[in-house]
């Protein structure tokens, strides 16, 4: 079995986010990039882990991006894999990053893409099940459990108040998300590794956009907290009813 | 032409964030001249579909087959792909939850449409077609410019009070042609948390942190929720620690919501937690450290101890319900 772990750099978690050029980029002046905790905790750990249990044999992780995408990729190699592959092009909207990694998917033929349950930056949800209609492929979302025997995947996945079991015969493309499995830390032996293995750079495909985020902005400031008395409930419950209006 | 939405139902019965949805494209349809046409898909009872003209649906296309028991992404696309060419669709509205997260962008990447995910604004038609959607999980919004022939957009549940008025709308079955390929995903079973409300749906939600102690004190949350009629959540250590289940965890990396109002009880705040829960309209904060930084991303804020404090609105919330 041949996996593709889709992964996506992504503003680290605790950074503070700040727009330039009059609102209309994302300023990367000292963020830090990691991998989108979806794709680095889930869909590719528990492609190692399939790796690890001889049932797949190769695992390869793709990104779309240009050259600064690469510390992240090679995070993703120190954990483990087979092979990076950068797609240079911009990653533009989701629907040409979806477009480039199904190009790509195409050339070699993979059995499984994992890909994360959404970046946390732009937080579409949408490129997993791009890729599964430009590949023509099943596709399954929000996947908290995977496993795979006889070329048949069994997927516990959450759908709106609860979760369902569903199976379906390879190739298919999943979107990850926590149950997973367990985070893991690089470790030094993995991180040497790691730059030995191949980075492979492929050229993008012809492909333009249709959507382009023209603007950003920051959400109106909290009016500042209310407090109340631990003695007075009543009174909370009064705000809630005639000033927030929420019961 | 015509605006399309894909409407989600229990039994037959239309959920209210699809009524939401209905609404939203009724407003698009406005704007440009044209006319709603809903999506639904399974056996639902004739007057239910027609009430959807009260949310400003002139017609309803109803897709039945057995197969479509259960949701399935690549069905429900052959669906909305037949749906939009009988209609000539040029919006498509879908819901920004684990069905319309599916469904819609193998609709867009199949018709070559932009997508904008999780709008939270009307698209505003005077520079073209723009569509506000929250990014960086909610610290910030995008507006995002949608430029090819076909748009397609899935509204972020609860972003509009759904407002019911006239009108009926025709329904007319939808053919369309299945291969086998369509159902190779089967659903094998199905575990719905039973009674409970769900959380992604639910408006008022009654949340713990580390600061609850331990698994034994959940019972105050439980109950302040029963009285409330809300949904528990969590943070994300509490979840580690298996003192709940995962699906209550909320934040960055577990569940978005967006309810009415998030009552977040000996949580600290973390950044991570905020972004999960950033979009409630209204956000309670009960801890006993007036440095918690979750106090400055809220509306309400009760400083002491859960273990006394809890109970007590439990009380109060009991009365104010008796009063009304
Ligand atoms: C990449 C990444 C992703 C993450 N994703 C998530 C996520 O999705 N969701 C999430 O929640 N976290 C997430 N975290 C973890 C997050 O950073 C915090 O560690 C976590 O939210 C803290 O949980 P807590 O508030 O329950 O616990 P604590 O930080 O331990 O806070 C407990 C709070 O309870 C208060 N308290 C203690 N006793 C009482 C009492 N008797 N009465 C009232 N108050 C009391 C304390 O004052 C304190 O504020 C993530 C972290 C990382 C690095
Ligand atoms: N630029 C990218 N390169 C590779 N994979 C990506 C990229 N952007 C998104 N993905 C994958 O698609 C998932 C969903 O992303 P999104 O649709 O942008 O929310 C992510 O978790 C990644 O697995």
């Amino acid at each position: 079995m041949k996996i593709l772990v889709c992964i996506c750099p992504v503003p680290d978690t605790t950074t503070k986010v700040a727009f330039a050029d009059n609102n209309t980029h994302f300023s990367t002046a000292g963020v830090t990039f990691i991998i989108n905790p979806y794709d680095e905790w889930y869909a590719l750990v528990r492609a190692l882990e399939f790796k690890e249990a001889g049932i797949a044999t190769d695992v390869h992780m793709v990104t779309v991006g240009k050259a600064d995408a690469e510390p992240v990729i090679r995070k993703a190699l120190a954990l483990g894999g087979d092979e990076a592959i950068r797609i240079d092009a911009e990653s533009g909207d989701t629907f040409t990053v979806a477009a480039q990694i199904a190009e790509y998917a195409k050339t070699v033929g993979y059995d499984m893409v994992l890909c994360g349950k959404e970046s946390i930056d732009y937080n579409n949800g949408s490129v997993g099940a791009m890729i599964a209609e430009l590949l023509d492929m099943n596709y399954i979302g929000f996947a908290a459990k995977l496993d795979v025997a006889s070329g048949v995947a069994t997927v516990v996945r959450e759908i709106e108040g609860g979760e369902e079991t569903d199976t379906c015969a390879l190739p298919l493309v999943v979107s990850c998300q926590k149950g997973m499995s367990e985070a893991r830390i690089p470790n030094m032996r993995g991180i040497m590794a790691a730059r030995t293995k191949p980075l492979k750079v492929v050229a993008s495909a012809a492909i333009s956009a249709v959507s382009s985020i023209v603007a950003y902005e920051m959400p109106p400031a909290k009016s500042g907290v209310k407090m109340i008395s631990a003695d007075n409930m009543d009174e909370l419950v009064s705000l809630l009813h005639n000033e927030a209006k929420v019961i | 032409m015509s605006v399309l939405v894909l409407v989600e139902h229990t039994n037959g019965a239309f959920k209210k964030k699809s009524l939401e949805a209905v609404q939203y494209a009724a407003h698009i349809a406005k704007e440009t001249v044209t006319s709603v046409t809903a999506v639904a898909v399974g056996n639902i009872a004739d007057a239910a579909m027609q009430e959807l003209g009260a949310y400003g649906a002139q017609k309803v296309l109803n897709a039945t087959d057995a197969r479509l028991e259960h949701f399935i992404s690549r069905a429900y696309t052959k669906v909305m792909l037949a749906a939009a060419q009988k209609e000539g669709a040029k919006v498509i509205v879908g819901l920004h939850d684990t069905v319309g997260k599916a469904v819609s962008p193998r609709l867009a990447a199949r018709l070559g449409a932009g997508l904008a995910a999780g709008a939270v604004a009307y698209p505003d038609l005077s520079k073209g077609f723009v569509v506000k959607k929250t990014v960086f999980s909610g610290k910030a919004f995008a507006f995002v410019s949608i430029t090819s022939d076909v748009k397609v957009i899935t509204l972020m549940p609860n972003t509009f009070a759904v407002v019911k008025g006239e009108g009926s709308a025709t329904v007319e079955k939808l053919d369309v042609s299945f291969s086998d390929a369509d159902f190779a995903v089967q659903v094998k079973e199905v575990a719905k948390a039973s009674g409970a409300v769900p959380l992604s749906e639910a408006e008022l939600v009654v949340s713990g942190g580390r600061g609850m102690k331990g698994p034994e004190n959940w019972h105050v949350l439980e109950d302040l929720a029963k009285e409330l009629g809300a949904a528990t959540a969590c943070s994300r250590p509490v979840a580690d620690s298996h003192w709940r289940p995962h699906n209550e965890h909320v934040g960055q990396t577990g569940g978005t919501i967006r309810p009415n109002l998030y009552i977040a009880v000996g949580i600290s705040g973390a950044i991570q937690h905020l972004a999960g829960v950033n979009g409630s309209k209204t956000i309670v904060v009960i801890n006993k450290d007036p440095e918690a930084p979750f106090f400055s991303a809220a509306n309400y804020g009760v400083l002491g101890d859960a273990m006394e404090i809890v109970p007590k609105l439990t009380e109060a919330v009991k009365k104010f319900k008796a009063g009304h």
